[in-house]
């Protein structure tokens, strides 16, 4: 039984060699992005934080459709909160905008719990609509804040824009403009966000709860009956993912700053895109949103000029992919060759163990 | 001494009272049988033993501690391991990891402490050459090993099986019941919801029949399937 001390005949391992080379080349990918900057032009430096705050609410959404089976499309309604909640501690507070992003992430953690409350009463493609709705009433309510703009939004103040925290020194140090330097800050963010979001993801999936997560997902009943606190997994997993999509709605808003209900709380551009983006890459991978947001990016710098067309073909294209490859293009890629760059299965060898 | 007690306990979907005053006291040790017509209500009464359903009426006990209010996680806690009827595996999880799953979180402990007992209820299960396959690709006998492999993992002092023979060749069907038995003489306290009679009948000291939600029958399993009663409503024998 449990806590024997002989030394064992078997051995337990998550590591393989392509995890070990992923290991080396995401340093080394991190340290090059760091350093973009001082030789990419600002247009890139936006485009980059455009791809990584997308990957960013890609990971969230997928930890909580693909690992905790919650398949919500209102999670507009943190981006919007994170994003307000900054510029009311901006305007209303006079804080920096920087340290406010914080505030953007408890906001939305905030919100989150009654939203929760009551979208847990609905099962399935009640509960994907009940958060759309919950997210329509938020835009409504912020529309009603008149220190904030009300209906038609407002922009972050000059004053606090261009002395937002390190821009100053950002701007002497690099040789570049105020406004430059505040991409390059932001940029900066967004990729600290996204290093952390996929280091933490990783790690919890993991985890003992990360093992649980996985199981609930695919049995909710069998998990509870061997022990799995299936509800409170949920409740971790919709908050967690609130805090995340929050601090990057706030950080989406310091870099455009300017805000309004119906931007902030778009259901296209912060659900239906990061939805794409996570079907498409592959759901219930680490990934897939990776990938998908390069294909998203790409199709998006193609096709952007025509306008309604530029929707229609994602359609056709996420329509495809469901039909054809229902695990996305990281699914697809695992099939041929069997490589995981992120992985979470625990092999067991040794012992008697000889495999079929 | 006794490790489950139902005392009365009622339970009705609609019109329809699938256990209808329902006693029962299982001793420590024994391996019970339940057999009963198709509907009879024997997987509602395990979900009431496991807290998937709470009864309208009447307590459940275990191990003296009334458990009628507590969830299933609780009672897995306590020491109440179940199989499904139709097997449940954590499709995209491995059937090592299945098992650490429930050893994990049905005891509260480390991977660590729990992973060479996983490992050796494999062997025991006769599921450690697929140890690293997906659960969602196992056939049906490995499946029902599996299901009560997962059971085991959370160290029950009583286990649920229910209808773990169902649909298995003979020779399938004896590899199993030795296993069941070993983990009897282990201990554990066995419930077997089966239509097998004979594998059944290899196993369990006492059998249950249920008919209707209602306790039929209970005591030595010769003499109740020598019933004339038991074998009209079980067996359809015309008499």
């Amino acid at each position: 039984m449990a806590g024997m001390t002989r030394s064992s005949p078997y051995e337990v391992t998550t590591r393989t060699r392509a995890s070990r080379i992923t290991a080396v080349a995401a340093v080394a990918l991190l340290a090059l992005l760091v350093v973009l900057p001082l030789f990419a032009g600002r247009g890139l430096i936006q485009d980059m934080f455009f791809i990584l705050t997308m990957l960013v609410l890609a990971q969230f959404w997928n930890l909580l459709a693909g690992y905790g089976g919650l398949v919500s499309i209102g999670q507009q309604a943190f981006v919007g909160m994170g994003a307000y909640a900054m510029f009311g501690g901006v305007i209303l507070a006079g804080m920096d905008p920087i340290p406010a992003i914080l505030l953007g992430g408890i906001a939305a953690l905030i919100v989150a719990i009654p939203t929760a409350f009551f979208a847990f009463r609905l099962q399935g493609p009640y509960f994907a609509i009940g958060t759309w709705v919950i997210a329509e009433v938020m835009r409504l309510v912020m529309a009603q804040a008149k220190a904030l703009g009300g209906g038609t939004g407002t922009s972050l103040p000059r004053t606090a824009t261009r002395e937002m925290w390190a821009t100053e020194w950002i701007a002497g140090a690099l040789d570049v403009r105020n406004s430059a330097a505040r991409d390059i800050l932001t940029y900066w963010l967004a990729l600290a966000l996204a290093a952390a979001t996929i280091a933490a993801i990783y790690a919890l999936l993991r985890s003992k709860r990360g093992l649980a997560l996985s199981a609930v997902r695919d049995n909710p009943e069998a998990a509870k009956s061997v022990g799995v606190d299936a509800g409170r997994m949920k409740w971790f997993v919709f908050l967690t993912s609130a805090f995340g999509t929050g601090l990057a709605g706030a950080l989406i808003y310091v870099q455009k700053a300017r805000i309004s209900p119906d931007a902030a709380f778009s259901v296209t551009d912060w659900t239906a895109y990061v939805l794409f983006i996570v079907i498409i890459g592959g759901i219930g991978t680490i990934e897939g949103p990776i990938i998908g947001v390069i294909v998203f990016f790409l199709l998006q710098s193609l096709l952007a000029d025509y306008g309604s067309w530029y929707l229609f073909t994602l359609g056709i294209i996420g329509i495809v992919v469901m039909l054809v490859a229902p695990r996305g293009i990281w699914g697809l890629i695992t099939e041929r060759t069997g490589i995981q760059l992120f992985p979470v299965r625990r092999r067991l060898s040794g012992g008697s163990l000889k495999e079929d | 001494m006794a490790i489950l007690e139902l005392e009365n306990i009622t339970k009705s979907f609609g019109q329809l009272k699938v256990a209808d005053g329902i006693s029962l006291v299982v001793p420590k040790g024994q391996a019970l049988g339940i057999i009963g017509p198709n509907g009879a209500g024997k997987s509602t009464l395990f979900n009431l033993i496991t807290g998937n359903l709470l009864p309208d009426a009447g307590t459940v006990k275990f191990e003296g501690r009334d458990v009628t209010r507590m969830p299933a996680m609780q009672r897995c806690f306590a020491g109440i391991g179940r199989s499904f009827q139709i097997p449940q595996p954590f499709d995209n999880l491995s059937v090592f990891e299945n098992l650490l799953v429930a050893a994990m979180h049905g005891r509260n402990m480390d991977q660590r402490a729990v992973q060479d007992d996983c490992a050796m209820i494999l062997e025991q299960t006769e599921l450690l050459a697929v140890a690293n396959r997906p659960a969602g690709g196992l056939s049906l006998l490995q499946r029902k090993r599996l299901e009560m492999a997962r059971a085991l993992a959370t160290d029950p002092k009583l286990l649920l099986l229910d209808e773990i023979a169902g649909g298995l060749t003979d020779a399938e069907c004896v590899a199993l019941i030795d296993t069941i038995r070993a983990v009897h003489v282990r201990g554990v306290t066995i419930i077997w919801i089966e239509h097998v009679l004979h594998a059944l009948n290899s196993v369990v000291e006492r059998l249950l029949v249920l008919d209707f939600g209602k306790v039929i029958g209970v005591g030595q399993p010769d003499e109740i399937m020598k019933r004339q009663d038991v074998r009209e409503i079980y067996l359809g024998i015309e008499v």
